[in-house]
């Protein structure tokens, strides 16, 4: 089979029935490109993937992109990236062709009055957990309480505020990169 | 022109989008209700359960809503396109240019010195969300059913890593029964 074609179909695959977003599918794509297809060796995947996950957009497209390139060049990154994303249009054109129909209906609207509040919790909680892996200490606080007040409190444009975040960070990084280089140096002198 | 302005936006979405889903459903919400005003914001609260609980990934998933509610079926095909454009560069330049191994240690601390402000981005997307409008009861001097479904889905995500998918029928349910 056309290499093109299995990259597309492994994708369609994982794209059609991971459900819980990016990090769910991880486990789906190691299993099938690095066990069943042996396409990549496990220790130069799991590489790919701290790469894969510092990129901004979407985690899977990325995902895609970078397995397909890999594996069989543009020709594989375009099926793979299709096969991605594919299942999500069709199955959400379909939805959304249907909640349009029948939203107004008053069993509808009853169902969303009690799933909405719910959304909102499934916003906040991810932030606190994300609050809490990023290891903020009293001083780094003052990073998400200064975002939130910004956006929420004076309406700063998020996308100001993440650009700005941005530029700070990649100060930071390379401050990092130059700690480490530097480090090195020191270790290698007699 | 609202076909350029899909594009523009999920564009810059996919540019802008460190940090996963959540980090682009902030920017999302920002740029669909308060923006353009294509969504209200129970629109955006019952989309965002729809991309939930369906299957891929959620991001794609608004994509394609934003874009079909706004732009009809070539919106919805325009906007998903147009949050993968900025990954095609990205990924293609990094292999093209064997950037790999010096990219994956500055990128690597690029977002963890963007964490803390990814979570405030996230957490306020959230909070804006707590409105009247999502939040039926309040002001109104009636028990507060929403305040309670919020606190316990929160309680239940947070601590007991609750299934966000049985958490938004549950919800649903309870609704049904409530309203």
């Amino acid at each position: 089979m056309n290499i093109a074609f299995q990259l597309f179909a492994t994708f369609f695959k994982i794209g059609a029935f991971t459900l819980g977003g990016g990090y769910a599918m991880l486990s789906m794509v190691e299993k099938a490109v690095v066990d069943q297809k042996k396409w990549i060796p496990s220790d130069e995947f799991w590489d790919m993937m701290a790469i894969v996950q510092s990129l901004p957009g979407v985690f899977a497209v990325n995902t895609a992109l970078y397995v397909g390139h890999k594996i069989a060049g543009r020709k594989g990154a375009a099926a793979a990236m299709l096969g991605a994303i594919i299942p999500s249009i069709v199955i959400i054109l379909l939805l959304a062709t249907i909640f349009s129909e029948y939203r107004n209906l008053p069993v509808v609207e009853r169902i969303f009055k009690g799933i909405r509040p719910c959304v909102v919790a499934l916003i906040l909680s991810p932030s606190i957990r994300m609050i809490k892996s990023a290891k903020v200490n009293w001083k780094t606080a003052i990073i998400p309480i200064a975002t939130v007040f910004l956006i929420w409190w004076c309406k700063v444009s998020p996308t100001i505020v993440i650009i700005a975040a941005i530029a700070g960070s990649l100060i930071y990084a390379l401050i990092m990169e130059r700690k480490v280089k530097q480090s090195v140096n020191e270790e290698g002198k007699p | 022109m609202i076909y350029l302005q899909l594009l523009w936006v999920f564009v810059k979405i996919g540019v802008l989008g460190f940090g996963g889903g959540y980090a682009m459903l902030s920017l999302i919400e920002h740029e669909v209700v308060d923006n353009y005003g294509w969504m209200t914001t129970t629109d955006f609260a019952d989309m965002v359960a729809i991309s939930q609980m369906t299957p891929g990934p959620i991001s794609i998933n608004m994509a394609t809503y934003v874009g079909y509610t706004t732009g009809g079926f070539f919106g919805s095909l325009l906007a998903s396109f147009a949050i993968c454009l900025p990954s095609l560069v990205m990924v293609y330049l990094i292999i093209r240019l064997f950037m790999e191994k010096k990219t994956s240690s500055l990128l690597g601390n690029l977002l963890k010195g963007l964490k803390p402000a990814i979570a405030g981005l996230i957490f306020a997307a959230g909070l804006s969300m707590m409105n009247t409008q999502n939040f039926v009861e309040i002001g109104k001097g009636e028990n507060n059913i929403s305040i309670v479904i919020c606190v316990l889905a929160f309680v239940t995500s947070y601590f007991f890593k609750a299934n966000p998918i049985l958490l938004l029928v549950l919800s649903g349910v309870v609704g049904y029964f409530v309203y």
